[in-house]
């Protein structure tokens, strides 16, 4: 099976430098230029099979969200490429990239910032229909975005009313319905449950997953919520400080992960009627993009860090179980 | 054992022109000294105006009219401003959700510290400092006598929650509300305070309020769970009891809710519907609406909290025979 996407050795860093007055420092009787830049994403490498859903998790500031806008179009990689069914997508123009608007759809973690508030429900969902099919009669459009609001649980006689009058679960629901409503093949959801409690999580990933079995939908999902994640899988891809750090079956990296971090990721987790106590303890604090440690991006926290680790960047290595890591302990057989 | 704080028939309202809010309605609880209760709830359950009325900070138009909080011998609930400044943050001690709106940023760690010791305590200055090193250390913050100068921006997001936290222990309260405390916080930091904060009510014998909508956290932590929904408690019992045999259709669904439970299965369990806005409560109870196992007299009668035979309080009709 060729993959629906694949992320080829992509980079993305952000200059936030400022302006020439900020980069000038004045240091030893000289003035010199610096830049600052953070590593948001480095070298990643992933590919995502058609009809799975793929996760990334990791803390904040690992990268995740940012991963999933540069798949999107939103942001250009600074390096690599952006490959999805064997077309390259990241140095399209605007206009070229259209088709794949239609395909690729992306649901965001805030149903409160991602809905025009002053818009009713019909006009966003009707927006896309009718910018992509320009072709379609305005019963047509109406159908369509009626038949998508039944299909996430919204009741079309709500369409003209505007995003406030909802909760958050159905405005959550709305946004998946705009992602929906131009029958997309792949979804990027960047923590779509985030911002929701546990009974409405549970609506909106069954929600999902029933778009899924129905529509063929492929999804690149992000979130920080390890049970979720565990639940809602197929493959999951653990990140650290812009770089994948893992990336294996759901099933193998939750039952034996092999990272030093996914470890610690994993025991963190509290466990309904678990004890306390018993959690892999990181020393230290995860370090700024800014300053990219050298070597392996988690040898500062790592228990098993040594000499090479802090010289040496590790590669990715396929385990015979299938599971990808980048851990030079795992190399050597010492974890 | 001996009684830290009686809640009795709590009710707090907040009067808006457009109606009363009844945010929280009848709610009686007690802890023992150095025991640790969690509150569970969904956002607008009322947990975290039942935790602020505890230590009187409900601003206006909020107001407690009606029960009694004991605490110490004394209804705390009447006391006046200037008497409960001598309880709150002295004896009764709250760590807020989010550390970075807590603490002061333009003030540093050491004044934000020895403000509270100062206001509470009679000592030296000299003495202070010594209190808020001695406290920094319990926290495991490296090398206090420094980082006393710095700035809450000069801390990462864990840190500063710790600072909170050695604030919060200063005066070496007997309880501690704790609202949230690391829903702001990722994964990995979240597990670092809790067992922080465990530590601390078992070596220092303090009792803890911790307010979450994560039971899995609550259920590591605390010895009894009260699950509140819409202002009312609907279950009260150990942590075990509610975990493993939750008794009220609410506590019941809010568990099977959890990717953690689903046990292979994809679909997961969800509840119907959401929460009745507190503005506007059913006549009966207030989970009715979306109970699968309702009865005709669920509709019109509001349940009152029984206890069974396993020692669980519960407040559902199904559950508790439904004599009154």
């Amino acid at each position: 099976m060729s993959a629906i996407l694949e992320i080829q050795d992509v980079d993305k860093h952000f200059d936030i430098s400022g302006s020439i007055l900020d980069q000038i420092r004045f240091t030893g009787g000289k003035i010199s230029r610096k830049k600052t830049v953070v590593k948001a994403v480095n070298n990643v490498t992933l590919d995502v099979q058609p009809g799975e859903t793929l996760s990334i998790v990791g803390e904040s500031g690992c990268g995740k969200s940012t991963l999933a806008r540069t798949v999107m179009g939103l942001y250009q990689p600074n390096k690599g490429k952006i490959i999805y069914r064997g077309d390259r997508i990241d140095n399209l123009s605007s206009v070229k990239m259209l088709p794949y608007r239609t395909k690729m759809q992306m649901v965001f973690q805030d149903p409160y910032a991602s809905l025009n508030p002053r818009m009713t429900v019909r006009q966003i969902l009707e927006e896309p229909v009718k910018f992509h099919n320009p072709g379609l009669s305005r019963v047509e459009v109406r159908d369509k975005v009626a038949e998508v609001m039944l299909q996430v649980g919204v009741d079309p006689v709500w369409a003209t009313n505007y995003p406030h009058e909802f909760s958050g679960g159905q405005r959550q629901r709305i946004s998946i319905a705009r992602a929906l409503v131009v029958d997309p093949e792949f979804i990027a959801a960047d923590e779509p449950i985030a911002a929701l409690d546990v009974s409405i999580q549970a609506q909106i990933l069954n929600l999902l997953m029933d778009a899924q079995e129905k529509r063929g939908l492929t999804y690149l999902f992000i979130s920080h919520d390890l049970s979720v994640v565990e639940h809602i899988s197929n493959r999951v891809a653990v990140m650290y400080l812009g770089c994948v750090c893992e990336l294996a079956t759901a099933k193998e990296l939750f039952t034996s992960p092999r990272h030093p971090y996914t470890q610690a990721l994993l025991s963190a987790i509290p466990k309904l009627g678990g004890n306390p106590g018993g959690h892999v303890k990181l020393s230290g604090d995860v370090p700024t993009p800014i300053n990219l440690p050298t070597g392996c991006v988690f040898n500062g926290r790592c228990p098993h860090a040594n000499e090479r680790c802090t010289q040496e960047i590790p590669a990715q290595r396929t385990l015979e179980s299938g599971t990808i890591v980048a851990c030079h302990g795992v190399e050597e057989g010492r974890i | 054992m001996e009684t830290l704080i009686d809640i009795k028939n709590l009710r707090v309202d907040f009067e808006l022109r457009s109606g009363t809010v009844r945010a929280v309605r009848d709610v009686s609880l007690t802890i023992n000294k150095g025991e640790r209760l969690g509150i569970v709830g969904e956002s607008g359950a009322g947990k975290s105006v039942l935790g602020f009325s505890l230590i009187n900070l409900i601003s206006k138009p909020g107001k407690i009219t009606n029960g009694e909080i004991i605490f110490q011998g004394n209804d705390i609930s009447k006391y006046s401003y200037e008497q409960m400044r001598k309880i709150r943050g002295n004896r009764i001690s709250m760590i807020f959700q989010d550390p970075m709106m807590t603490l002061n940023p333009v003030l540093t760690i050491g004044t934000q510290m020895m403000e509270t010791v100062l206001a509470h305590m009679d000592v030296s200055k000299k003495e202070a400092e010594e209190i808020c090193l001695d406290k920094l250390r319990k926290v495991y913050i490296p090398s206090p006598e420094k980082r006393l100068a710095q700035y809450p921006h000069e801390f990462s997001g864990g840190m500063r929650q710790r600072i909170v936290i050695a604030i919060s222990l200063l005066t070496s309260p007997n309880l501690i509300i704790a609202d949230e405390p690391t829903t702001a916080l990722d994964v990995t930091i979240q597990a670092e305070i809790m067992d922080l904060l465990l530590e601390l009510c078992e070596t220092e014998n303090m009792g803890l309020i911790l307010i979450t909508h994560d039971l899995a956290v609550v259920s590591e932590v605390t010895q009894r769970i009260a699950v509140l929904y819409a202002g009312k408690v609907v279950e009260l019992g150990t942590a075990e009891q509610i975990i493993n045999n939750p008794q009220h259709p609410y506590t019941q669904g809010l568990i099977k809710a959890l990717p953690q439970m689903a046990g292979g299965a994809k679909r997961l369990n969800q509840i119907p519907g959401m929460m009745p806005s507190l503005r506007d409560m059913p006549t009966g109870c207030p989970f009715e609406p979306r109970c699968a196992a309702k009865l005709e007299r669920c509709k019109h009668e509001i349940p009152t909290l029984k206890e069974l035979e396993s020692g669980t309080q519960v407040a559902c009709y199904q559950r508790n025979g439904g004599d009154k």
